[in-house]
């Protein structure tokens, strides 16, 4: 099995850019991370690129073509769709790819164009990666899924709101020196506690914004890293995805992410690592609650003592285990099909030193990217690992 | 749209006749179903749904989707009925006075702004 090396990374900033077309944003990151990785474009092998709602927000299907030509490439280039996890998945389906000799070098990224639809379309667009005849006839939205979820949680393990404002006020504050996030914002735990309801007991501040952005990953062999001389310090040691029911209610647990569990256990044995080896984390905080559940589907908190995490200073900048230094899909944004590679992008910088948050982690080895789809029905685990 | 299967089903819990789908390892699941999604046993029974079951969560909806632009702010429960829990919106009652345990009956109404059916839940003591 070849090793795979992450040699080139590149984001757009995200943020509230109606105006911009899904390909022009695909292509500003490819590009970064192209040049970043400066790799021959002859080399590109493939494209696996994730988006969820083009056809709602762009009426544009079959979008693997036009973003290869966006991205200036000409190899096969092919869509997932998974929701929140598209990227994610599309990256592991990357890592695979080389793994197995398919290929020695994969373009891997995604993009979501979201605000040229508006509050009201948007609500309705994201609600699609529930179960339709069982969850959204019976009106639950995004944030209600994970309102439902947050209920049963404080119900089980006890917490509260507060909890969860400090968890947006750590996000908010990560967010403030990356050049890349939406928000550039720093709040308090009364702003986060005062904002309007949005699908009690999750409030404004619990919430990811709407956001446009994309994302790319140009991932390589480890023998063409050599052959070409490729400064790739970053090495994917670990990937796995797991699953469950679509609808929370044909769940075993209503507090609890297995799907996470199992993308975990699977990208830890595969790296040969435990929790305890993790040293930062970016999780899929859509809501302040998701990025509890993640803590503890992880494996690096106990059911019931990730909601305390951030409030104890564990998980934020100076604590021993910094979460979503990028600031988060609270903060830094969530352009759903882009975020999964956004988040490995960020990690990337991160190990590599060249992140506005690195210092936070100066001596950091490994870190773990967590993504999830829908109620998190998808979830998507990588470990990536600073070679010396 | 015609959902088959799903309308069937709907039709009749709004006739108080609900029932679920029943494998024979007891899992509970909802139609349209060709095999048990917890066991893959494809020997599935219509069982009938209890009468009442009782609230395991849920929330108040205030942002709604434009499927339900004329319901906000509304309560979405997801509730069990042993082996299966439903999906739907309370009615019938305060907003603010549901909560965890409360216990509810299945029925179907019309959703204000679309028009299609919609599952609900009543208080079991109405
Ligand atoms: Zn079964």
């Amino acid at each position: 099995m070849k090793d795979v090396r992450i040699a080139g990374v590149g984001l757009t900033k995200f943020g509230n850019l109606p105006d911009r077309t899904g390909r022009d944003l695909f292509a500003e990151a490819a590009l970064a991370a192209r040049e970043d990785a400066g790799v021959s474009r002859d080399d590109y092998e493939r494209i696996y690129y994730g988006n969820f709602m083009g056809e709602l927000a762009e009426q544009q299907g079959h979008q693997g073509p036009v973003m290869a030509e966006a991205a200036g490439l000409e190899c096969p280039a092919t869509r997932f769709e998974q929701a929140c996890a598209s990227a994610g998945v599309a990256f592991r389906q990357a890592v695979q790819t080389i793994r197995s000799g398919g290929a020695d070098v994969v373009l891997a990224g995604g993009m979501e164009r979201m605000n040229n639809l508006g509050t009201a379309k948007v609500t309705q667009s994201l609600a699609i990666a529930a179960d339709e005849l069982f969850e959204v006839r019976a009106g639950v939205t995004f944030p209600g899924a994970y309102a439902l979820m947050a209920r049963a949680y404080f119900n089980e393990f006890g917490g509260d709101t507060e909890d969860l404002a400090h968890i947006a006020v750590k996000n908010h504050a990560n967010a403030m020196p990356n050049e890349y996030a939406q928000f550039h914002r720093e709040i308090t735990l009364d702003d986060a506690m005062e904002s309007a309801v949005v699908a009690d007991p999750l409030r404004l501040y619990d919430a990811c914004p709407i956001t446009d952005g994309a994302s790319a990953i140009v991932l390589v062999s480890d023998d063409y890293a050599e052959e070409h001389g490729l400064d790739a310090p970053v090495t994917v040691t670990g990937t796995g995805q797991g699953g469950d029911k679509a609808a929370l209610q044909d769940r075993k647990y209503l507090a609890r992410t297995p799907a996470a569990t199992k993308a975990a256990d699977e990208a830890y044995a595969d790296a040969g690592i435990s929790p305890d080896d993790v040293d930062v984390a970016e999780v899929h905080d859509c809501f302040t609650i998701a990025e509890v559940l993640a803590l503890e589907s992880l494996g690096l908190y106990e059911h019931g003592e990730g909601i305390g995490a951030a409030a104890r200073g564990e998980t934020t900048r100076d604590g021993d285990l910094p979460v979503n230094l990028s600031g988060g899909l609270k903060a830094k944004g969530h352009p759903v099909g882009a975020t999964g590679t956004a988040q490995l992008v960020e990690m990337t910088k991160l190990l590599r030193g060249d992140h506005a948050n690195s210092d936070a982690v100066s001596d950091a080895q490994i870190g773990i990217t967590h993504n999830a789809g829908g109620t998190v029905s998808s979830a998507v685990v990588h470990v990536l690992e600073v070679m010396d | 749209m015609a959902n088959t299967g799903y309308d069937e089903w709907m039709a009749a819990i709004g006739d108080g006749e609900g029932y679920y789908l029943g494998c024979p390892d007891g899992h509970g699941s909802l139609p349209p179903r060709r095999t048990c999604p917890h066991c893959g046993a494809s020997e599935l029974t219509e069982e009938p749904l209890p009468e009442t079951g009782e609230v395991v969560t849920f929330t108040e909806v205030h942002v709604p989707a434009p499927n339900f632009a004329d319901e906000a702010p509304y309560v979405t429960a997801v509730v069990s009925f042993g082996a299966v829990k439903l999906t739907g919106v309370v009615r019938d009652m305060p907003n603010d006075e549901v909560e965890l345990g409360t216990e509810v009956t299945a029925d179907t109404d019309v959703n204000a702004t679309t028009g299609e059916q919609l599952l609900v839940f009543r208080p079991a003591d109405a």
